[in-house]
């Protein structure tokens, strides 16, 4: 059986820390602690040619992430991956999720 | 999105039990919240509530939710709340109360009243709310046919800054409220047929992932970029937004009048405008064309930091993106030039064919026309008060547009200035519901202060305890939250039935509190015997009740596109638009004749490197204020100990390059300081902002610290509106420099 896994296309999360929120209720996790976390890159000019920014955030699971396995098993969708604002995370088989991960930049793939 | 979302069980349902866990199906709409009205499940055990998600089965938010919703519990279930009316017992100031009825506060409120009304007239009490609720329906009725009063504020926000400026604008030029077309009007989304996704969106002026204003939801344009939608941004920092623009305009705060007119200029002058639909149905582009002349992209630059040359590219862009929307925010008000710029902004979208065309400028009004309860419209029981008393609201004597425009207020700054000095008459009461006064909504915050001691009769409507309640109440009444309450959502669509779930101690709602004045003081204004019958009426255009309402959850309208071509906007039924030529004002006579500019001009904001270079030796960084963090909605939020962890203390957002040079360091509290005062925040070193500018966060108190006097939950240490001025608007009376100001920054 293959594993699931979080396929997360940070091109276009917000970083509004729905991910985060959503997992410490899930989890119910006291201050300090996360099942998933928000990492931040920038911002900066990419050149001084044109006007581009690099600013990207990613939420990356921790080791306290176990995939909403009760939540999962009663038909819902984890819950950081239900809530998140920009629709950006998607939970699945990892077979499948490396197919899509092949189909755009700007993606990562995490197996927590 | 729905169909793999509909299979997750309980499809349809209202309510239904998981485990021990009772979950209701409703909208959320503050307290607490925001502007929107999420879809959400509520899981509650008992009468308290145990977690909140989104509804997935939600065409509105497609079950996701932000971080403040899904920490509602610790709102909702915080012990500090207000639970039962409570009458001052110390001076004011002292946190000192005792616990009375409900009916001994009507009796103390109803006694109040009819004294004023004897002795200085129904004018002399003025009411107040917050943004972004149905008080905003509610304290009106209040006001008007309770209080018989024409006195309904937003508070002493400087300017009426927040939207009134655009809805002005919208008013006399448009004659409707016109919102980015992301489909949110029919049920298929993204999916209707008839929709078309925006080539171009320009976000002017917010970040809308976190602000989300006036009814529409951010990250619906996240939806759309993903579908391919290009970006321009306005805006003095680099958001996230602005960050994936293909254009990202850089102004200086306050110079947003020369932007849009320079767009202009090249629009027209390079014929890049939709010469059909100008033709027929807007009204003086040549004297529109005239006036921008004067602001060539060259003459922009310099005064607004802008580079020409990406005017002229953007200006380009836009016009020939098709269909093209502007996604419009508080920055465009809060500024001295605001209708100008809202008016400039108005002129774009017109001339450039995007009025009410799929993907366009959505020209929209409330679901079935509901707007009683379930919207933000303000003239609920305005027009049953007597011309006489009408004509005494404050502030329209001297500053006419008030009086039209598409909502009826007293003006802030002049309510103001009627507690300060009597004139015209002098307030007796001041009610204020669901408002945090001068640690949010007021400018000079301590002049307000001041100001609102004076006033001999003030009452509190809220669910916390806030500085302003401990500062100024004499009777503080405990408000329901959203989940406590039955209620009603359009603003704008769909229609969305708010259910009551929980009762927290001795609370009302604000419906129930509205309606058990009217009774007491103008039973006829108030012919319903219960909230429900009045919700039934407010449910008459929709042809549901209330109970048919909750069962269905919500109910979508039909769409309407290019309505102007169908009679639809108009009270005579014609063709046209709602206004008094029928046609676009792109030139507008009623300015004319009221005195004011008849076409948009640049205002300089009164502190600024070009009103004021001496003053600059002093205080050299310009400040902009106000912009939303993820957390917090307004003052509102900062008892979560779990958004208190994201966010701990208020921040400054300052350039590197600044920072180095005054010696400050990511994460050092510095003191903000102008001539009206300083306050303390902690800085973040950000490149996304110009090294002339600094940003600080408004409506900071701390409800951990000491509520009496002097401290007040910390309301002088931070409160960014203590820097900013009240009274200083443009000759319009609309439009404040709340986001553009001066300051010097140093380590505290």
């Amino acid at each position: 059986m293959s594993r699931n896994g979080l396929l997360i296309d940070y091109e276009f999360c917000t970083g509004c820390h729905s991910c985060e929120a959503a997992c410490k209720k899930e989890l119910n996790l006291p201050a300090g602690k996360f099942g998933i976390k928000l990492a931040k890159n920038g911002p900066f000019k990419l050149n001084e040619v044109d006007d581009k920014w690099e600013l990207t955030y990613v939420p990356v699971p921790t080791q306290l992430c176990n995939l909403c396995g009760d939540r999962v098993a009663s038909g819902k969708k984890p819950n950081c991956v239900q809530h998140c604002q920009a629709s950006v995370i998607e939970y699945g088989p990892v077979e499948e999720l490396a197919v899509k991960l092949n189909n755009k930049a700007r993606q990562v793939l995490f197996i927590p | 999105m729905s169909d793999d979302k509909k299979a997750q069980g309980n499809s349809g349902k209202v309510q239904w039990q998981e485990g021990d866990l009772t979950v209701t199906r409703t909208c959320s709409w503050t307290a607490p919240g925001c502007h929107d009205g999420c879809s959400v499940l509520y899981y509650t055990k008992g009468n308290k509530l145990v977690k909140v998600e989104g509804d997935p089965e939600s065409q509105y938010n497609f079950g996701r939710l932000c971080m403040r919703c899904l920490n509602q519990p610790e709102l909702v279930n915080d012990p500090n709340r207000v639970k039962w009316p409570m009458k001052r017992i110390g001076e004011r100031g002292e946190n000192k109360w005792e616990r009375v009825t409900w009916d001994e506060a009507y009796d103390i409120i109803e006694k109040n009243v009819r004294n004023i009304w004897r002795d200085y007239g129904p004018e002399s009490i003025v009411t107040a709310i917050g943004t972004g609720r149905n008080t905003w329906s509610i304290v009106p009725k209040l006001t008007y046919s309770a209080f018989k009063s024409p006195n309904f504020s937003m508070g002493f926000l400087a300017g009426d800054s927040c939207y009134l400026p655009r809805a002005a604008a919208m008013g006399t030029m448009i004659g409707d409220f016109f919102i980015v077309d992301a489909s949110q009007l029919d049920e298929r989304r993204y999916a209707n047929p008839e929709w078309k996704r925006p080539e171009c969106i320009i976000i002017w002026g917010n970040n809308p992932i976190i602000s989300n204003g006036d009814g529409f939801l951010g990250h619906w344009i996240v939806d759309m970029m993903k579908m391919g939608t290009k970006l321009i941004v306005v805006d003095p920092y680099l958001t996230w937004f602005a960050s994936r623009a293909d254009y990202w305009l850089q102004l200086r705060p306050g110079t947003d009048a020369t932007v849009v007119l320079a767009m202009l200029n090249v629009i027209i002058e390079e014929g890049l405008y939709d010469k059909d639909f100008v033709d027929k149905w807007t009204y003086g582009l040549d004297k529109l064309a005239e006036r921008v002349k004067e602001y060539s992209p060259e003459k922009a630059e310099e005064i607004s930091w802008v580079p020409a040359e990406k005017i002229r590219e953007a200006a380009r862009f836009f016009a020939k993106a098709k269909p093209a929307s502007v996604q419009w925010g508080l920055a465009v008000d809060t500024q001295r030039a605001g209708v100008s710029v809202a008016n400039g902004i108005c002129a774009l979208v017109a001339i450039t064919g995007n009025l009410d065309v799929p993907g366009g400028q959505h020209l929209i009004r409330t679901a079935f026309g509901v707007d009683r309860l379930a919207h933000v419209s303000s003239d609920w029981g305005y027009g049953e008060l007597s011309p006489e008393m009408r004509a005494k609201r404050i502030g329209t004597d001297k500053y006419p547009l008030f009086k039209y425009g598409l909502c009826a207020t007293a003006r802030g700054d002049s309510v103001l200035e009627a507690i300060e000095t009597g004139r015209p008459y002098p307030v007796q009461m001041y009610w204020f519901e669901s408002t945090n006064l001068f640690i949010c909504t007021a400018s000079e915050a301590k002049r307000v202060y001041k100001a609102m001691k004076k006033v001999p009769f003030v009452v509190c409507v809220d669910p916390v305890l806030t500085p302003s309640a401990v500062a100024f109440a004499d009777l503080v009444l405990p408000a329901a939250m959203s989940i406590e309450r039955s209620s009603l959502r359009t603003w704008w669509t769909p229609l969305r039935s708010i259910s009551k779930i929980l009762q927290y101690e001795d609370c009302k709602t604000d419906e129930e509190i509205c309606l058990d004045l009217g009774k007491r003081l103008n039973p006829e204004q108030f012919p319903w015997d219960t909230v429900e019958d009045m919700i039934d009426w407010a449910l008459k255009p929709a042809g549901v009740t209330y109970k048919e309402l909750e069962a269905k959850v919500m109910m979508w309208p039909e769409v309407h596109y290019k309505k102007y071509e169908k009679g639809l906007l108009r009270e005579d039924g014609e063709p046209g638009f709602n206004t008094d030529t029928g046609l676009v004002n792109l030139y507008q006579d009623i300015f004319d004749e009221w005195g004011l500019d008849p076409l948009p001009s640049h205002m300089e904001p009164p502190y600024s490197p070009i009103s004021t270079p001496q003053l600059m030796k002093e205080y050299p960084l310009i400040l902009t204020a106000g912009s939303r963090p993820w957390e917090f909605f307004h003052s509102e939020h900062r008892q979560s100990a779990t958004l208190r962890e994201f966010h701990p203390n208020p921040r400054l957002t300052i350039n590197p390059e600044t920072a180095e040079k005054l010696d400050i360091k990511d994460g050092d509290w510095v003191w903000i300081e102008n001539n009206l005062g300083k306050v303390k925040q902690v800085a973040v070193l950000d490149p996304g902002i110009d090294p002339r500018v600094v940003h600080g966060e408004h409506a900071w108190w701390f409800p951990e610290k000491e509520a009496a006097e002097p401290t007040l939950f910390g309301a002088f240490e931070s409160n960014i509106n203590i820097l900013t001025t009240q009274c200083t608007t443009g000759p319009t009376g609309y439009g404040a420099p709340l986001k553009n100001t001066i300051c010097k920054v140093y380590k505290a």
